[in-house]
């Protein structure tokens, strides 16, 4: 199953009921401001640092970038551009997109 | 400024507008900045705090090629020479976001929960994005 979060962390609970959810094995794909949930000294870093132990955790660069975060992504999250997005989307069912 | 209509001096009011969203996954950072140039235009008291993931906004380096969309992020640089310089951040929400004063691209005042909360009292006109 493939899980994706578009909110920031702090502003909404997508992360937290999408974190709530997920299988272990399951991926989840950060995009929009649901990549400041990865930024290394804040305060979800941890949280998401230890669930991508179980977890296969994405990012999406041209997001990373335009948020000015290139270099701030914690170790353990895959970076993809939109060509991995659209692979991970077609070699994972179902798909949520958390709200 | 003056009202012609009574021919008296009216004072400028204390605007602060307060951003408490993060720049490119809504519009609300954008729209503050129009409506913060419109207020200095007319010589308005102006104020802009930057608080909860509105902090996002000032980081450096934002680079928005890959999404085809505006950077308006250099704009806050160009606050200054519009007079505004009141840019008020609050540390609590700076740190909580991995973020230190030298990871914006503009000169702030960083302030704590309880003073912020002081200035806002101040205000004539609270605005939210």
């Amino acid at each position: 199953m493939l899980h994706i979060v578009n909110k920031s962390p702090f502003e909404r609970p997508a992360l937290e009921l999408c974190l709530r959810m997920a299988q272990p094995g399951s991926a989840v794909l950060l995009i929009e401001d649901g990549v400041y949930a990865a930024t290394a000294g804040g305060a979800w870093a941890e949280r998401v640092g230890s669930a991508a132990a179980g977890l296969q955790f994405y990012a999406l660069v041209p997001d990373i970038e335009a948020r000015g975060l290139q270099g701030r992504i914690i170790d353990g999250i895959s970076l993809i551009d939109y060509a991995g997005f659209v692979d991970l989307v077609t070699t994972h069912r179902p798909v949520q997109s958390w709200l | 400024m003056e009202d012609t209509t009574q021919g008296t001096k009216v004072e400028p009011k204390k605007f602060m507008l307060v951003n408490s969203r993060a720049p490119h996954g809504t519009v609300y950072a954008l729209e503050a900045l129009e409506v913060v140039l419109i207020a200095a235009t007319f010589d308005q008291d102006v104020s802009l705090v930057f608080l909860d993931d509105g902090v996002f906004s000032l980081v450096k380096g934002q680079k928005t090629s890959g999404l085809e969309m505006k950077n308006f992020s250099p704009m806050y640089r160009a606050l200054d020479d519009y007079d505004v310089n009141k840019l008020y951040v609050e540390r609590e929400s700076m740190e909580s976001r991995g973020l230190k004063a030298s990871d914006l691209l503009v000169e702030v005042e960083v302030l704590d929960r309880k003073e912020l909360s002081e200035r806002m009292e101040q205000q004539d006109v609270l605005l939210s994005f």
